[in-house]
């Protein structure tokens, strides 16, 4: 028998290629609309970059933060800072004791913009024009210490960091934080900063990045015969979590409950899936068991599906694997096709997605798949949303990153 | 060339409401930048930074603790940079 709590998620925050905060993102994800679009900048030109495009936060940062804010935290700071408290406000400002109170705060990469700008520095002008804001900055904790510092988490801060599985991990961590007992309210979520012209000529020099410049919007395209890639995009997911017994005693509004959590780990190559999915396959299973859901439960996944040639079909056929015949039943959106890949902020919001679907009983769609992969068997919600079922629903959200990182979370409704 | 006090006062007005977001005309020069300005250590090492490069002088560290006010490192700075 179990005691330990459940947990629920009772506030939402985001800052995506698709809109400055939930409402306006999940409005252009169920309404299909891509966030990617050809950089305003001369990088690809100026230093050969075969990537012209990403998916950049719709609103900068720059319009929400005050100037000191701006100056003294990265970009992935500041995004998981305008999520987090967007989070917050939406959860109605829980009174919590700050020693029941954490924040996860994950990034895949960290600060790369305040680090790569802190060698320039080096090189350009000397160690002495070095801004000691620098070290604090580029930290990949920065992220996750700035918002417990902002809300007085004192239960504990963390920041896990396994690349694009970043921020699932992050809301993984803080479930267990309230079901062990650690915290009640956990402010968690992904957050990433990463378009900037050296990881976009690395993630190319892996031939990772879609290249088709000459339709940014159409280049995300999972489950398409066409795809080339991932595209890179950054901003931040945050929820807020909360011991159920918690949210119900402060009347709080809950969108839905985490109820399972499963992760594993390929120990296969630094970057490649492993190829029969079987790490993918364990992670799934895990957080079924976790929440105590069935396959045939289980009527939505947001799948992980970065629109890369090899990754998409490894988890197609973990999902197959896993819910064998029931896997007929789910609604699998790729939300990348719309967001890109925002890295270690991409479970986080997925996540949130999941949260959402399972309320609104709407399955977002899947944009730009005009020739579905043959050895898709799924059944794809392409190019406009589709209704979920009445009743109790169960939804799993993939998250996979390099290393062999793998993290389902399985999300039900209330 | 070398800048006037004011000037010099001007342009560290200017750093010091872009490191705290206190508007320029809080940044008086009997300020403390402790006291009254709230600026600890590791911004107080951000404006003395910013500061050399703005104004090409050098704040030696032992010198930062002796800049108490805003008027203080105006002084130094004007000086420093006739040095």
């Amino acid at each position: 028998m179990s005691t330990a709590p459940d947990v629920v998620i009772t506030g939402l925050g985001a800052t995506t290629p698709l809109g400055g905060d939930v409402p306006s993102t999940w409005e252009a994800a169920l309404a299909g609309r891509s966030g990617i679009r050809t950089l305003d900048n001369d990088w690809a030109e100026t230093y050969g970059i075969p990537v012209s495009f990403a998916g950049s936060v719709a609103v900068p940062a720059s319009e929400v933060l005050s100037r000191p804010e701006t100056k003294r935290m990265d970009p992935s700071a500041q995004y998981a800072l305008i999520a987090a408290r967007q989070a917050w406000a939406d959860a109605g400002s829980p009174e919590v004791d700050g020693e029941r109170l954490g924040a996860v705060v994950a990034s895949g990469i960290g600060g790369i913009w305040t680090m790569l700008d802190g060698w320039d520095t080096v090189r350009e002008k000397g160690a002495r024009r070095v801004l000691p804001m620098t070290v604090p900055m580029l930290m990949p904790n920065s992220p996750a210490a700035n918002v417990s510092i902002e809300f007085g988490a004192r239960a504990g801060v963390h920041a896990p960091v396994s690349a694009c599985a970043s921020g699932a991990e992050a809301i993984a961590y803080g479930v267990q934080m309230i079901r062990s007992g650690r915290a009640d309210v956990v402010i968690a979520g992904g957050t990433e900063a990463a378009v900037h012209p050296m990881p976009i000529s690395a993630f190319a020099a892996m031939k990772a990045l879609s290249t088709r410049n000459d339709d940014p919007a159409g280049a995300s395209r999972p489950y398409d015969v066409t795809r080339d890639g991932f595209v890179l995009s950054e901003g931040s997911g945050v929820v807020v979590l909360e011991s159920a017994d918690h949210a119900r005693a402060r009347g709080a509004r809950v969108y839905g409950r985490v109820a399972g959590l499963g992760m594993s780990g390929d120990a296969h190559h630094i970057a490649a899936p492993e190829p029969t999915g079987v790490g993918q396959t364990a992670a799934m299973q895990r957080a079924m068991a976790d929440a105590d859901v069935s396959a045939r439960d289980v009527v939505h996944i947001n799948a992980h599906a970065t629109s890369t040639s090899v990754g998409d079909l490894i988890e197609v056929r973990g999902i197959r694997a896993v819910l064998g015949g029931d896997a007929d039943h789910v609604r699998l959106s790729a939300t990348k096709s719309m967001t890109g890949h925002l890295l270690g902020a991409a479970g986080a919001l997925e996540t949130i997605f999941s949260v959402l679907a399972l309320r609104d009983r709407t399955a977002p769609p899947t944009i730009n798949v005009t020739q579905p992969d043959p050895e898709l068997d799924l059944d794809l919600v392409r190019d406009t949303a589709r209704e979920l079922p009445q009743g109790q629903l169960a939804a799993i959200n993939n998250s996979f990153g390099f290393g062999g990182h793998n993290v389902a979370l399985v999300v039900t409704n209330v | 060339m070398a800048y006037s006090e004011q000037e010099i006062q001007a342009g560290l007005a200017e750093i010091v409401s872009e490191e705290t977001g206190l508007p320029t005309d809080s940044v008086l020069p009997e300020k403390s930048f402790t006291d009254d300005l709230d600026i600890d250590s590791l911004s107080m090492m951000t404006i003395v930074t910013l500061a050399e490069e703005k104004f090409s002088v050098r704040i030696p560290d032992d010198e930062v603790k002796n800049l108490t006010t805003v008027g203080d490192a105006v002084s130094y700075i004007s000086g420093a940079q006739s040095a």
